[in-house]
C-alpha cells in the first residue's frame, strides 16, 4: 500500500470527485457536501505520510512509481516527489478542504458538479506535482483546464465567460509550444523521463528555443509581467473557490515548471537569459504593485497582488543560489495561505453584500468585529510583516538578491512599502471608519463554518512565520540539488 | 490458380448477407424490418470479427495479384465494419422517426462498407478504384436518401458531381502511371516508379492527378467545397456513415497508393501533402468558428481533423504512418459520438443541428451534457482524452522527420480549433436553456451505445499503448 501512496493521493480525489457527481441533482446537495468533505479530508491524512516519511537527506526521487503506459513511445506512468514537489502537494490537500467548506452554503445550484470539479482538480494538481514522466505531467496539467474552465464559467460573475474563455486559451497555447518542446527532447533522448532530460546535453542555441518554449507555458501560469493579463480577469469573475485553488495552487504550478524544467534541463539558457526573467520579475514586483494600488474591485487588487508576489519568486529562482529558490519556494507556499485567506475574505464580505468595490464598503469592523481581525491578520501578513508567513520568503529572496546586485535588492525591497501600501489602505477603506451604509449596517458576523477555515489558514500563516524551518528543512537537499544542476553547464 | 476464398472472406460475408437483406427486405412487412436491422448488424458484427482474426497472418497476394490480405487490410476492415456497426445502431430510431427506415438503407450502407474493404486490399489501381466507386455510390444514395428535402437532395447532387470529378482526377492519374509504367499493380508499380527519375515531369503529373482526388474524397483544403454542405444536407445518420467510416478507407487508399506504391516519390508528395494538411487545419479551424450550425462546425472541423492525419503520413516512417492510422481510428470513433449526440437529441420533426438547440444541456440532460462535454475536449485535443494522444502522435511523427516549424504551426492552430469546441462546452454549460427540459426520447440501446462512446475517450486511455503497437504491426506489414 505504502508504495502506492502517490497514486491513491492522485486517484482517491478523482474517483471520489466522480462519486460526488453521480450524487446527481441539488436535492441530494447535502449527500454532495459531506461527501466531498470526507473525500478531501481523506487526501490530508493520506498525504500526511508523505512528510512523515520522507527521506530529507537525499534530493533523488522518493515515493517512486513505474509502469508502462504506452510503449510505443516510450511513455511511462511514473510518479515520485523531491523536497521541491512533497511541499506543494501537501499545499494541495491542506487547501481542498478549505475551497469545500467555503463553498458549503454559498453554492446552491448545482453542488455536486461544483463540489466534483475541485476534487478532481485536487487529483490533477497532484499529478502535476509527482509526475516524472513528461507526457504525464503534460497530461495532468492540461487536464486541469477543463474543470477550471467550468468552474469559472457556471459559477462566476457576471463576465465569467469571456474571463473563462481568455483564461483556457492563454493557457492552451503556452502549454502547447511546451508539448513541441516535450517532442523535441523526446526526439533527442527518446524518452520522456523528466530526470533523463535533466543530463541530456543541448548546445546552446537549441536551449534558448526550448526555453523560450517552456517560458510561454509556465510564464503564462505564473503569470509573469507580459502575460499576465488573463489573471485578474479570471479572479475577479471565479467563484470563491475558483479563486483559492487558481490563486493558491495554479499559479504555483508555473513557478514549479521553471524548477522542474527551464533550470535544471536548460541551465545555459537560463544563464543566458537570466537578465530578462529578472527584469520581467522585477517589473511585475513594482509595476504591478503600483497597478494594485489603485485598483477599485478587492478581488482584482489581489489578483495584481499575486502577480507581484510571484515575481518574487521568479525573482527568487533566476538568482540561481539556494537562498533565492528556498525563499521563492517558501513564497509561493505562503502566497497559497495568504492569497486563498483574503480571497475568502472578500467572499464573505462578497455573500453578504454582493459587491466587490471597495467603496460599497467602510466600517466593517463596527458590524463584523472577528471577520475583521482575521483580515486584519492576512492583510498584514500579505504586506509582509515578520512574523508571518509572508515575510520568511521575500525576506530570503531580498537577502540573496543582495549578493548578486544591490539594484535588485532594493527595487525587490519596494514592496515592503508597496505591498503594504495597497493592502493596507484597502483594508483601511474597507473596515475602519464609520459604517458607510445600510448594507454595511446590517452585517452579520462570521459564522461558525467562516470561523473554521479562517482559523485554519490563520494558524498555518501564522506558524510558517514563526517557525519556517519543517517546511526549509524537507527542501533544503532538493534545493541544493537543483542549484548545482543550474550552475552546471551542459555545453 | 485457384480462387482463394479465405483472403476475401470479410468481403464475401458481408457481400452476401447485405445481398440476402436487399431480397429479404422486399418480403418484410414494416413492422418487421428489425429482421433487416439485426441481419445488417450480423453482416457487420461477422465482417469486423473475420477481419480481426486474419490479423497478424503473413502478408499475401491472391486472386491474380489484385488482392492482398495483410493486417494493415485487416485493421482497417474491421474497423470499417465496426465503426458502420455503431452507425447503424444510431441511425434506427432517427431513421423510423423520418420515415427511411428501410431496408434499402441498410443494404447501401453495407455495399459501402463492402466498398471500403475492397480499397483496403487493393492491390491494383483498378481495383482499388472500383472500391471507391462502390463506396462513393452508396453514400451519395445514402445522403439523398430523405428524397422529399430539397437540403439533401442538393447535397447529394454536390457530392456526386464533385466526388465524380474526384474520381475522374484519380483515373487520370492512373492512366498517367500506366503509360508511364505499364502496369496497374502497385506493386510492380513500386518497382517501376523506383527506376524512373523523380525529375520526370509527366510521373510529377500523374502523382499530382492522384493526390488531388485523394484531396477530393478526404476533403481537404482546397477541395473541400463540398464537406460542409454534404455534412449539413444529408439526414444525420447518413452523415455518420459519410463522416466517420470512409475518412478510415480514405487513409488505407492513401496507404495503399502513396506508400505502396508511390513512396520512392516521398520529398515531392511530402511537399505537397505539407500544403494540404496546413491549409486543412488554417482554414478548416477559422470557418468552423464562424458556424451557427452544429453540423457545419463538425464539417469545418473534419477538415481540419482530415490535415491533421496527412501530418502523420507526410512524416513518411513506418511511425508516422501509424500515428496517422491511429488518429483516424479516434476521429471516425469521436466524431461519430458528436454526430450521435445530435441524433439523441433529435426528435420526429425536429432536427437538434443547430448550436442552440444545445443551449443550457447541462441543466436539460447533465449527463449527456458531460458526455458531448467529453467528445468536444477530445476533438480539440486536450488531455486527458484519447483525441491528446492522437494528436501527440502525429505531432511527434512531424518533430521526428524535423520538420519542427510544420509542428508549431500546427499546434497554433489547434488553439484556434480549441476555441470552437469550447463554444459547445460554454453553450451546453453557461448559457440558460430557452426551453422546458424535455425528455430524450431515445431507447434504451441508444443511450448505452453513446454512454460507451464518449466515455471510451477517457476509457480507453490505459489502452493507447496496445492499439498504437496494432497500428504499428499493421503499417509494419505492409510491403515495402
Amino acid at each position: 500500500m505504502d508504495g502506492h501512496l502517490l497514486s491513491m493521493l492522485i486517484w482517491l480525489p478523482i474517483l471520489g470527485g466522480v462519486t460526488v457527481l453521480a450524487t446527481g441533482p441539488d436535492t441530494n446537495a447535502p449527500v454532495a457536501r459531506k461527501l466531498s468533505l470526507g473525500i478531501s479530508v481523506a487526501a490530508v491524512l493520506l498525504s500526511l505520510p508523505l512528510y512523515t516519511g520522507f527521506d530529507k537527506t537525499t534530493a533523488a526521487m522518493q515515493f517512486i512509481e513505474h509502469a508502462s503506459w504506452v510503449r510505443t513511445f516510450n511513455i511511462y506512468y511514473s510518479l515520485g516527489v523531491d523536497g521541491i514537489s512533497m511541499p506543494l502537494i501537501l499545499l494541495t490537500t491542506a487547501l481542498t478542504p478549505i475551497v469545500v467548506i467555503a463553498g458549503w452554503e454559498v453554492i446552491q445550484e448545482k453542488v455536486a458538479q461544483y463540489m466534483a470539479a475541485f476534487l478532481v482538480m485536487e487529483g490533477l494538481m497532484i499529478g502535476v506535482f509527482s509526475a516524472v514522466d513528461a507526457v504525464l505531467f503534460y497530461v495532468f496539467w492540461e487536464g486541469m483546464l477543463i474543470p477550471m474552465f467550468i468552474i469559472i464559467g457556471i459559477w462566476g460573475g457576471p463576465n465569467r465567460i469571456y474571463a473563462t474563455i481568455k483564461f483556457f486559451l492563454y493557457t492552451l497555447l503556452g502549454s502547447l509550444l511546451m508539448l513541441v518542446a516535450f517532442l523535441y527532447l523526446y526526439h533527442q533522448s527518446g524518452s520522456f523521463s523528466i530526470l533523463e532530460y535533466h543530463t541530456l546535453p543541448l548546445d546552446i542555441n537549441t536551449q534558448i528555443l526550448l526555453f523560450i518554449a517552456f517560458f510561454a507555458a509556465f510564464a503564462v501560469k505564473v503569470p509573469m509581467f507580459p502575460v499576465h493579463t488573463w489573471l485578474p480577469d479570471a479572479h475577479v469573475e471565479a467563484p470563491t473557490g475558483g479563486s483559492v485553488i487558481l490563486a493558491a495552487i495554479l499559479l504555483k504550478m508555473g513557478a514549479y515548471g521553471f524548477l522542474r524544467f527551464s533550470l535544471p534541463i536548460l541551465p545555459d539558457a537560463s544563464h543566458a537569459l537570466a537578465g530578462f526573467m529578472i527584469t520581467l520579475s522585477l517589473i511585475a514586483v513594482v509595476y504591478i504593485a503600483l497597478v494594485a494600488l489603485v485598483q477599485e474591485d478587492m478581488k482584482k487588487l489581489i489578483a495584481y497582488s499575486s502577480i507581484a508576489h510571484m515575481g518574487f519568486v521568479t525573482l527568487g529562482f533566476f538568482i540561481f543560489s539556494a537562498q533565492g529558490i528556498e525563499g521563492g519556494l517558501i513564497q509561493m507556499i505562503s502566497h497559497g495561505f495568504i492569497s486563498g485567506a483574503l480571497f475568502l475574505c472578500v467572499g464573505v464580505l462578497y455573500d453578504r453584500v454582493h459587491s466587490r468595490q471597495i467603496s460599497s464598503y467602510g466600517g466593517v469592523a463596527n458590524t463584523m468585529p472577528v471577520f475583521a481581525s482575521f483580515m486584519m491578520l492576512f492583510a498584514m501578513a500579505n504586506s509582509g510583516l515578520p512574523g508571518t508567513s509572508g515575510f520568511v520568503g521575500e525576506f530570503l529572496v531580498i537577502l540573496a538578491a543582495f549578493q548578486v546586485n544591490a539594484w535588485y535588492a532594493v527595487l525587490a525591497g519596494t514592496t515592503l512599502i508597496f505591498g503594504a501600501a495597497y493592502t493596507l489602505w484597502m483594508y483601511k477603506r474597507v473596515i475602519f471608519g464609520d459604517v458607510a451604509n445600510k448594507e454595511v449596517e446590517k452585517l452579520q458576523d462570521v459564522s461558525t463554518r467562516e470561523v473554521v477555515f479562517l482559523a485554519l489558514l490563520a494558524i498555518l500563516v501564522l506558524g510558517m512565520g514563526v517557525w519556517p524551518y519543517p517546511f526549509l528543512e524537507v527542501m533544503h537537499v532538493s534545493v541544493e540539488n537543483l542549484v548545482v544542476q543550474a550552475t552546471a553547464s551542459k555545453l | 490458380m485457384s480462387f482463394d476464398f479465405q483472403a476475401i472472406l470479410p468481403e464475401l460475408f458481408v457481400f452476401t448477407v447485405a445481398s440476402i437483406v436487399l431480397v429479404v427486405d422486399l418480403y418484410l412487412p414494416a413492422e418487421r424490418r428489425g429482421i433487416s436491422y439485426g441481419l445488417s448488424l450480423v453482416a457487420l458484427a461477422g465482417g469486423a470479427m473475420l477481419a480481426a482474426a486474419g490479423f497478424g497472418g503473413q502478408p499475401e497476394i491472391t486472386l491474380n495479384g489484385m488482392f492482398i490480405d495483410d493486417a494493415f487490410a485487416d485493421l482497417v476492415k474491421a474497423a470499417v465494419c465496426l465503426v458502420t456497426l455503431v452507425v447503424f445502431v444510431y441511425s434506427r430510431d432517427y431513421a423510423a422517426q423520418r420515415g427511411f427506415y428501410q431496408g434499402e438503407y441498410f443494404v447501401l450502407g453495407l455495399y459501402s462498407v463492402v466498398g471500403m474493404m475492397v480499397i483496403a486490399s487493393a492491390n491494383n489501381m483498378l481495383v482499388l478504384y472500383m472500391g471507391l466507386e462502390l463506396m462513393s455510390l452508396c453514400l451519395y444514395a445514402l445522403v439523398a436518401f430523405q428524397r422529399d428535402s430539397s437540403l439533401a437532395t442538393e447535397a447529394a447532387m454536390k457530392y456526386f458531381v464533385l466526388g465524380a470529378l474526384g474520381s475522374g482526377m484519380l483515373l487520370y492519374g492512373m492512366s498517367i502511371l500506366y503509360g508511364l509504367t505499364g502496369t496497374l499493380d502497385i506493386g510492380a508499380l513500386r518497382e517501376a516508379v523506383a527506376k524512373q527519375s523523380p525529375d520526370n515531369l509527366a510521373l510529377v503529373l500523374g502523382l499530382v492527378f492522384v493526390l488531388v482526388s485523394l484531396a477530393f474524397k478526404l476533403g481537404t483544403v482546397p477541395f473541400h467545397m463540398w464537406v460542409p454542405d454534404v455534412y449539413h444536407g444529408a439526414p444525420t445518420s447518413s452523415t455518420m456513415l459519410v463522416g466517420a467510416a470512409p475518412k478510415i478507407a480514405g487513409l488505407a487508399m492513401i496507404i495503399r497508393l502513396l506508400v505502396g506504391g508511390l513512396e520512392d516519390l516521398h520529398l515531392l508528395w511530402r511537399d505537397m501533402l505539407i500544403v494540404l494538411s496546413v491549409l486543412s487545419i488554417g482554414i478548416g479551424n477559422l470557418i468552423a468558428i464562424a458556424q451557427v450550425n452544429f453540423k457545419r462546425m463538425l464539417a469545418y472541423s473534419a477538415i481540419s481533423h482530415m490535415g491533421f492525419m496527412l501530418l502523420g503520413v507526410l512524416a513518411g516512417t513506418t511511425n508516422g504512418y501509424s500515428s496517422a492510422l491511429f488518429y483516424s481510428l479516434v476521429y471516425a470513433v469521436s466524431s461519430m459520438g458528436a454526430f450521435g449526440m445530435i441524433v439523441l437529441l433529435s426528435r420526429a420533426g425536429f432536427e437538434a443541428d443547430l448550436l442552440d438547440d444545445l443551449t443550457g444541456l447541462n441543466r436539460r440532460h447533465p449527463w449527456y451534457a458531460f458526455l458531448l462535454l467529453l467528445l468536444m475536449v477530445s476533438m480539440a485535443g486536450v488531455p486527458p482524452t484519447i483525441g491528446f494522444f492522437a494528436k501527440l502522435s502525429v505531432i511527434q511523427a512531424v518533430v521526428e522527420a524535423d520538420l519542427v516549424w510544420l509542428a508549431v504551426l500546427a499546434v497554433l492552430f489547434a488553439v484556434v480549433g480549441a476555441f470552437y469546441y469550447l463554444r459547445v462546452i460554454k453553450i451546453m454549460y453557461f448559457d440558460a436553456p430557452v426551453e422546458e427540459p424535455r425528455p430524450v426520447e431515445a431507447a434504451a440501446g441508444l443511450r448505452f451505445v453513446i454512454s460507451t462512446n464518449a466515455c471510451a475517450m477517457v476509457l480507453l486511455l490505459p489502452f493507447i499503448g496496445p492499439i498504437q503497437e496494432v497500428c504499428i504491426r499493421a503499417i509494419e506489414s505492409l510491403a515495402r
